[in-house]
């Protein structure tokens, strides 16, 4: 009786524009990723469409200009440092809160999560103020710890999702063939986690390399990172250099995206004997 | 019978025992990550919520006048003690540094006293001088004035309610001591409720943000969770992509379109909408536009992963009860996705009402939300009490909607 619907002529305009409408928001969703990338191989000087001919002298001056090499050997001094102990700590966090129920747990959970949701601005100014005390403000190491900061909810998260999946009774049989805890987790839970954790530190990794907030209260102009210099080229003169900067950014965030999701494919797939 | 009742007996503390020392080890496990966060989070954020009551300017910076003033009338100009103990407490404040914070502070009272204090300070009297009190007001003739020592006392709590009244526009009257709404002078203009409108402005974009988010980004889901998985992962790189590019890249992108000589304007003259190019930055379409286009996959990724496992077979048994497709897809479809739907809106919702980058980039003066003004008024004109007290707005609303968030997932998960 329903194929009634399914052939009428209604049926299959609804149809025609729920598919275009669908088309039409990826492509609202995709436009302003890519709309910079051909832009950045422009030779005007002029951040606009239409694009007057090929040339690299963009990439050039990003890879000439002491502001930008400085911004990125910045992001890459600040990002895996913060990245490596927002990991440690949230994947020590993850795993203490993630089997056992003890009192205050949900306390605990709430703690961690916390910087997940309190507006940006808000950690900023409070870290600024704290900071300002402890002579931490314009320091890597402020930068560092405010970075890390904001990273440990995502490794907790992820981390926990892959606990999840993680079957108990391997860490019982290696227990009662005489494993010490340390080593049955040195040798069965970790490597069985480890994707969990490796996206975990991919996507602190990615939250540190794109916070332009709390470094733009806390950094002078010589711990400057990537995206702060960006945020101040598009305020102030923009000009192609953007664009090419851009552009690298977007690839080293579609590379951590493709790693993610290899990653989590893996684990799907490290997951499937057990059930 | 009896030993195997021990026996159960000892099993069972040897269990307990074990149990505790796993939860030992668990809390041992978690605490490193907590101390950090309550080190370098927890006290930094009640940090600034408590610098929007707390007053330190005038009662830490002027004790020995403040302390002189207690003998003092309330109505007359004080005496020459009162003025000597002022100039003692100015000296020392100008030693340590901290004499702007006390002009600062009263200034939020009302500018000319900022004025007062530093023309004081640029004429403070010597140390040898016996007439202090005709020195002083010389420098500045408002210190003659009894409401100006009213105002200092008035000042001087260790705790204020101001900064909160301020940032709902409203003061207590010093004189009266009856709450008085405040107006701010803006380009020669007197403006009433300046910052509730803020809060207002935020909260509605936010609403109109999410509104669209849900709009756009509920039939996207839907469509994407209909495809054949192959294709539903293909196209999902199309919603993660974006998702995954920075902030920056994504603004930069709008900006490029949206410039007068951009895409956009581009595509509108082409299709004769418009015959001369508008500007749209900055300008609020640009940060909505913007800003959807960022949180839309918070809002896309959570309802796919709700409706990929809903069943089509309940859509097709409506149908096939007799059920119009539009009817059916409503009352069999759309609740069990419910769940998804009310975590995703809060989503979007708390992460919008924070946002700060976006519309300073792409908006104007009268686009900006509360975060851009916490800024302002911490970075560009240091009235921390206030830039504290909108922190607290902020992050009342956060606090509240985060927690009907985790009664939601708490249920979802629970059922």
């Amino acid at each position: 009786m329903f194929k009634h619907y399914y052939r009428s002529n209604n049926w299959k305009i609804a149809r025609f524009l729920f598919n275009s409408f669908a088309v039409l928001i990826l492509i609202f969703l995709i436009t302003p990723v890519l709309v910079i990338i051909p832009l950045s191989f422009n030779k005007s000087s002029f951040l606009t469409y239409p694009i007057d001919g090929f040339s690299l002298d963009w990439y050039k001056a990003f890879f000439a200009s002491d502001a930008w090499i400085g911004a990125l050997k910045n992001s890459f001094i600040i990002a895996p440092i913060a990245t490596l102990l927002a990991t440690v700590l949230g994947t020590f966090a993850a795993i203490g809160v993630a089997k056992n129920n003890f009192r205050g747990k949900m306390l605990f959970m709430s703690i961690i999560m916390s910087p997940m949701v309190t507006p940006i601005v808000i950690i900023a100014v409070g870290l600024y103020f704290f900071f300002a005390q402890l002579k931490l403000t314009n320091s890597y190491l402020g930068l560092i710890l405010a970075h890390t900061v904001l990273g440990i909810p995502f490794v907790v998260i992820t981390v926990s999702a892959a606990l999840r999946g993680y079957d108990e009774n391997y860490s019982r049989a290696a227990t009662s063939l005489g494993a010490s805890p340390f080593i049955v987790f040195r040798t069965v839970t970790f490597p069985l986690i480890a994707p969990g954790v490796i996206s975990g530190a991919l996507f602190a990794f990615a939250t540190s390399f794109d916070e332009v907030v709390v470094t733009l209260f806390l950094a002078s102009s010589s711990q400057r990172t990537l995206p702060m210099q960006m945020f101040s080229g598009i305020r102030e003169n923009i000009e192609p250099t953007i664009a090419a900067a851009a552009t690298i950014m977007l690839i080293s965030s579609a590379a951590l995206l493709l790693s993610i999701e290899y990653l989590r494919r893996r684990n799907d797939r490290l997951r499937k004997p057990l059930h | 019978m009896e030993q195997t009742l021990e026996h159960q007996q000892r099993l069972k503390k040897r269990l307990n025992k074990s149990g505790r020392k796993k939860r030992w080890i668990s809390r041992f496990l978690v605490i490193p990550a907590i101390a950090f966060l309550v080190f370098f989070f927890l006290i930094p954020l009640g940090d600034i919520l408590c610098k929007s009551i707390i007053n330190p300017e005038i009662h830490k910076n002027l004790p020995t006048t403040l302390e002189a003033l207690k003998n003092w009338d309330g109505k007359s100009t004080p005496d020459e003690e009162v003025f000597r103990a002022l100039v003692n407490d100015l000296r020392e404040a100008r030693k340590q540094g901290v004499a702007g914070a006390i002009g600062r502070r009263l200034g939020y009272e009302d500018d000319k006293y900022r004025v007062m204090i530093s023309a004081t300070l640029r004429r403070l009297p010597a140390p040898q001088v016996t007439d202090v009190k005709s020195t002083v007001i010389k420098a500045s003739p408002l210190w003659q004035e009894p409401s100006t020592w009213q105002t200092i006392q008035w000042s001087s709590s260790v705790l204020t309610s101001r900064y909160l009244l301020q940032s709902f526009d409203y003061k207590i009257d010093p004189q009266t001591g009856k709450l008085t709404p405040i107006t701010i002078k803006i380009h020669n203009e007197e403006v009433a409720n300046y910052h509730v409108k803020i809060l207002f402005r935020t909260l509605w974009m936010s609403f109109i943000i999410t509104f669209f988010c849900i709009v756009i980004g509920y039939p996207l889901a839907y469509w994407l969770a209909c495809q054949p998985t192959k294709r539903a992962n293909l196209f999902l790189i199309l919603v993660l992509l974006p998702f995954w590019t920075s902030l920056l890249v994504r603004t930069t992108g709008w900006y490029i379109l949206l410039q007068s000589n951009g895409l956009a304007n581009y595509l509108l003259q082409f299709l004769n909408i418009v015959d001369h190019p508008t500007s749209f930055i900055p300008g609020r379409f640009a940060v909505y536009i913007a800003m959807i286009h960022i949180l839309l996959p918070f809002i896309v990724l959570p309802l796919y992963a709700v409706m990929r496992g809903i069943s089509s077979s309940h859509l097709r048994a409506a149908i096939s009860l007799g059920a119009h497709p539009v009817y059916a897809f409503f009352t069999a479809y759309v609740p069990q996705t419910y769940a998804g739907l009310r975590a995703g809106i809060l989503l979007v919702f708390i992460m919008a009402i924070g946002y700060y980058i976006t519309p300073a980039l792409l908006g104007g003066p009268a686009d900006q939300m509360i975060s851009y003004f916490i800024n302002y008024y911490t970075n560009e004109t240091n009235n921390w009490g206030l830039a504290a007290a909108l922190s607290v707005q902020l992050m009342a609303i956060v606090i509240v909607l985060s927690w009907i968030y985790s009664k939601i997932s708490y249920r979802r998960r629970k059922a």
